[in-house]
């Protein structure tokens, strides 16, 4: 990867004069610095603005903690049934072949490239009083857009590949045979799986899910659609951080962003190690 | 089902992992999408026409479409940079600089989105030195383009990155033994090869800026046929109960995302090429 050349000669060949390299590296600082270091530290400067008692006490808001409370229960159950899925799905599509293998990814893939508005509209399409069950759910006295379950589906559909998507590329490089010796040794299926297989996907399951957490959590615009808004009731972190925006009161918007903006640190923190782990192992193979 | 089982794979669990799949993938995903593509097909082709026709929606597009292209090629040029600066020098910081890439990933976008039109308003951080230049960023298209340039950076920088990270010393050397000076093996040997994984990059961003509301919404002003984009007047039309049109635009952006989907899909294949 790195050119240490050997000579000067296949240095001026492999690499750019030392004043050029400087001055891209300086280019491309100034723009990171700009358009990404620049916002994160604006977010915690703004929250911080008039003092710790002001942030502490938009954090201690009723409102505010429903929110968080809310954005905590749909990620604790958006999360375990993505990384559910994401181990079965990876299981079908890494350890067999089967036709119609790759359309299966695409369809996989799909709620990436959707508009998270539409992620959300599709939910009120069905579940809505206009949608295709919404007078049967409302005969019933069932709220599921509009209400937390809506919340919880939106939030589903858009975090959907994150597990699979990296579980995928690293069962496939890692083959099946040791999971066929496992096999032939006598262990069962599950036994397999969870001695075997899981080992070697760990760090692969951690980033997905990690990944899976932060967009989970953070998702603004699929939830916006089937939310409501009810104070209290069905608004989210980030939409709550709206609402607060939108009310002019800035310091206690920025206080509650910060709490998404230190989860997106985390998140980066733990990603870059568990990409590290993952790319070790993959060359240990 | 024969067809399934004439593999001779000893691994079990092949039957129940996949029809699982495919229920939660079909529950999920494909139930929940064919709902508005039979929504639309609800519609006489007339009125579909005139729906997403309209003036607003059409301004709404060319807000949408013209900032997205703008932004990703920003990206297109900056992403390649920071890809390059990455790989090939070494500088202090930068394994963080290196982790930073990927924020706008893991930073909501509601967060993104206060937080660009607090610093570009006109008293704000930035915003203050390029009000008396006349650059109005906060509220104008051109704070669209910057909302989209920010989310869309890291899929130009990691699509581009292990392109360059696995390009062959010896292509270099050879070219430099051919009597190449540095800016010839750069555009013509580095280029080419860079080439199919910075237009997949490009897409990728583009098709995000399409797509994106969160990060927008706070600093685009959102003025009906100068500052509206799309995702913007579905939410619109869902609630004024107009659900005709909502289906209608958001079917026209499904496509859309179809078929860049099929582009990007199609640049893969072309950048294997180079893999064999």
């Amino acid at each position: 990867m790195q050119n240490n050349g050997n000579s000067k000669a296949t240095d001026r060949a492999q690499t750019e004069p030392t004043v050029v390299r400087w001055l891209l590296i300086s280019v491309a600082l100034v723009f990171i610095a700009l358009f990404l270091m620049l916002p994160l530290a604006a977010v915690f400067i703004q929250a911080f603005d008039k003092g710790l008692s002001v942030y502490l006490d938009a954090l201690k808001e009723p409102d505010t903690l429903s929110s968080i409370k809310l954005t905590l229960i749909t990620a604790a159950v958006t999360v375990p049934l993505n990384l559910f899925f994401g181990v079965t799905a990876a299981w079908a599509i890494a350890k067999f072949t089967f036709p119609g293998k790759n359309l299966l990814i695409t369809f996989i893939d799909l709620p990436f490239s959707v508009s998270p508005v539409i992620s959300g509209l599709i939910y009120v399409l069905i579940f809505g009083l206009q949608g295709w069950i919404g007078p049967w759910l409302q005969d019933h006295d069932i709220k599921i857009v509009f209400a937390v379950p809506g919340i919880i589906l939106a939030t589903i559909f858009v975090t959907f590949p994150f597990v699979v998507r990296e579980l995928i590329p690293l069962m496939e490089a890692q083959g099946k045979e040791e999971e066929e010796a496992a096999l032939v040794l006598g262990a069962t299926g599950l036994q397999t799986f969870f001695r075997v297989t899981l080992p070697n996907i760990k760090w692969g399951i951690i980033y997905g899910v990690i990944l899976c957490n932060a967009r989970a959590m953070g998702e603004f615009g699929a939830v916006s659609v089937v939310s409501g808004h009810i104070r209290g009731m069905t608004n989210t972190v980030p939409l709550h951080v709206e609402i607060l925006y939108n009310e002019y009161n800035y310091t206690a918007a920025f206080a509650v962003a910060s709490l998404l903006a230190f989860l997106a640190l985390i998140t980066l923190a733990i990603k870059t190690i568990a990409e590290w782990k993952v790319r070790q192992q993959l060359e240990n193979n | 089902m024969k067809l399934f089982k004439r593999q001779n794979n000893v691994l079990p669990g092949f039957g129940i992992t996949l029809g699982f799949t495919i229920f939660y993938l079909s529950a999920i995903v494909l139930i929940p999408l064919s709902a508005l593509v039979f929504r639309t097909m609800g519609l006489t082709w007339g009125e579909f026409i005139s729906t997403v026709t309209a003036p607003r929606v059409m301004a709404s597009y060319k807000v949408t479409f013209g900032a997205a292209i703008i932004a990703a090629g920003i990206n297109a040029i900056f992403g390649v940079l920071v890809a390059w600066v990455l790989v090939r020098y070494r500088f202090p910081g930068r394994k963080i600089v290196d982790a930073l890439v990927d924020l706008p990933f893991a930073l909501p976008t509601a967060v993104a989105g206060i937080t660009l039109a607090t610093i570009y308003s006109s008293n704000g951080w930035v915003g203050r030195y390029l009000e008396p230049f006349g650059i109005k960023v906060a509220f104008t298209p051109l704070g669209i383009t910057l909302a989209m340039t920010f989310i869309g950076l890291p899929f130009v920088v990691r699509t581009v990155q292990p392109v360059i990270e696995e390009i062959e010393v010896e292509l270099e050397e050879a070219a430099a033994c051919l009597g190449a000076s540095r800016w010839q093996t750069l555009s013509r040997v580095i280029f080419p090869v860079l080439l199919p994984s910075i237009l997949t990059g490009f897409a990728l961003s583009f098709a995000r800026g399409v797509g994106e509301y969160g990060s927008i919404i706070f600093i685009a002003g959102n003025m009906p046929m100068v500052s509206e984009i799309t995702p913007l007047l579905i939410i619109t039309k869902l609630e004024q109960f107009d659900y005709r049109g909502a289906t209608a635009i958001a079917c026209v952006m499904l496509l859309t995302s179809f078929l860049m989907l099929m582009v990007v899909n199609l640049l893969q294949k072309w950048s294997r090429r180079y893999a064999e």
